[in-house]
């Protein structure tokens, strides 16, 4: 029977609420990996019961689950219970959580600095997943979203992950720095027409694209304007939050910048701004509706300083236009008092016939919309802070 | 026997109970503790040092014996104590949060 899975990483632990297509009754599962911080779990597109997870924590690294059940059951790629340690020639197994820059003479490229908040250069270090793009073709492929900012990708279903280096060895490192959530490269766009082309985008460096399977990259980041940068039209340097696309017009891109939302016709060679009459253009998520190419969807914050709604209303923006006209849907969101953030991945539709939009919160509440973002109810509301929601629709 | 205790989210990681024990051939320091630790749970690889520095992981700490092991040399011997195991060697996540 058709329904919807819901993806959703927390701070502390990862859920799964999954419904019927008349998305009406819910029911939730977990917390997964209980006390972590859940940065994202997404499903393979070519196989629902496929889902990669990032675990990660501040004390104990990163760690890569996966399930091959619809998360019913979870395991560490390469380490399933019961089985030996070390492969018959001697060699650890449990490489799965092991995010190596790649620095070989063969593939990689010579570790720089890039720039710390206050100007200085730092070396670059690993830190965490941030996002996990499943291969549209290949449930083993998958690529990861890093911190330190850089894109690796994993062939044999996440037991081992390597650097796709030319992102980060194309010469404007030093120049990239990190955001308030660090220097995380956390937007992968795999272009469903053209599979040699790779979009990304980093915080705080800007949207790259490769068009040769990730060997080279180069930025993309004509018409972005940001006055937090000495030269506001700098190369390099904007702090991008999120890019989106629609799969039936992959070279049209819509972001939510730090400030500003922009929109791009040519696969990110210019952009131009499509904040239109947004009460504010600060914000995190941004996304598209499943059947519209040109309905997109924000969630409007205060500013950079003060990461929550303004005046305490939580209204998700509506374009039908691809931007610049803005309608605020309300009915079923809080109108008062209400001061959560929406973060960066953590809105996502469904492909029902009636499009569902889905968001999450850091106050723990994810909300749905089954008629294309009209009304809204919470699915669930005292989760802990949501920082990614994903959603899979089921045949 | 080495008796190892570590803190709540290894265990499920590795899928132990509060306390692991472990033979280490040879002179027990951390590194060798380690190293068999990780050979015996691979899932800790990484979790308590780095992959390939082998550096502790900054909010991990190391005790036993009511001493701070933390800053210790890698390859110095850990207390007989903890060799014989009569008392256990302690990984803790730093306090932080509240």
């Amino acid at each position: 029977m058709a329904g919807v899975r819901v993806l959703v990483g927390t701070r502390k632990g990862a859920f799964i609420l999954e419904s019927d297509a008349n998305r009406r009754q819910w029911e939730v599962r977990g917390p997964f990996f209980a006390g972590w911080e859940v940065y994202h779990v997404k499903g393979s597109p070519v196989d629902p019961d496929r889902i990669y997870a990032s675990q990660t924590s501040g004390w104990f690294g990163q760690i890569i689950q996966r399930s091959s059940d619809a998360g019913k059951t979870w395991e560490q790629p390469g380490l399933k219970p019961g089985e030996p340690s070390t492969t018959p020639e001697g060699m650890p197994m449990g490489e799965s959580n092991k995010f190596m820059y790649d620095t070989s003479s063969e593939s990689g490229k010579p570790l720089t600095t890039h720039q710390f908040y206050d100007g200085t250069q730092h070396p670059w270090q690993f830190k965490r997943v941030w996002h996990l793009e499943p291969s549209l073709t290949d449930p083993n492929t998958v690529y990861a979203g890093v911190e330190d900012a850089a894109l690796f990708r994993t062939t044999d279903g996440g037991k081992s992950w390597h650097e796709l280096a030319g992102l980060r060895g194309h010469g404007t490192g030093p120049k990239w720095q990190p955001g308030a959530g660090g220097m995380c490269l956390h937007t992968i766009l795999l272009d469903p027409v053209n599979p040699s082309r790779i979009y990304v985008a980093i915080s705080a460096a800007g949207a790259f694209r490769t068009d040769d399977g990730g060997k080279t990259w180069k930025p993309i980041n004509r018409g972005l304007k940001s006055q937090y940068i000495p030269d506001p039209d700098a190369e390099v340097g904007h702090c991008v939050h999120r890019i989106a696309m629609h799969r039936s017009r992959p070279k049209v891109l819509f972001m939510q910048k730090h400030w500003d939302v922009l929109r791009s016709d040519d696969a990110g060679d210019s952009w131009r701004e499509v904040s239109g009459n947004l009460p504010t253009d600060f914000g995190f998520v941004i996304d598209v509706h499943a059947h519209e190419p040109e309905t997109i969807y924000v969630v409007p914050i205060k500013s950079d300083g003060e990461h929550y709604p303004p005046d305490g209303k939580l209204r998700v923006y509506r374009s039908r236009s691809g931007g610049n006209e803005w309608e605020a849907m309300t009915k079923g969101l809080p109108q008062k008092d209400c001061y959560v953030n929406v973060l960066r991945d953590a809105m996502a539709v469904d492909a029902l016939d009636s499009c569902g939009i889905y968001f999450g919160t850091t106050g723990g509440q994810v909300y749905a919309s089954t008629d294309a973002g009209d009304s809204w109810n919470p699915i669930v509301r005292d989760l802990p802070a949501v920082l990614s929601v994903e959603v899979q629709t089921l045949p | 026997m080495i008796r190892i205790i570590l803190p709540p989210p290894l265990r499920v990681l590795a899928g132990t109970g509060p306390e692991v024990t472990l033979d280490v051939q040879g002179r027990v320091t951390l590194r060798s503790l380690l190293d068999a630790l990780e050979s015996r749970y691979p899932m800790l690889r990484g979790t308590i040092r780095d992959h390939e520095s082998l550096q502790r992981r900054p909010f991990v700490r190391f005790f036993a014996c009511e001493e701070d092991l933390s800053h210790e040399p890698p390859d110095t011997p850990l207390p007989d104590a903890v060799a014989q195991g009569k008392e256990p060697f302690m990984v803790v996540g730093a306090i932080a949060g509240g």
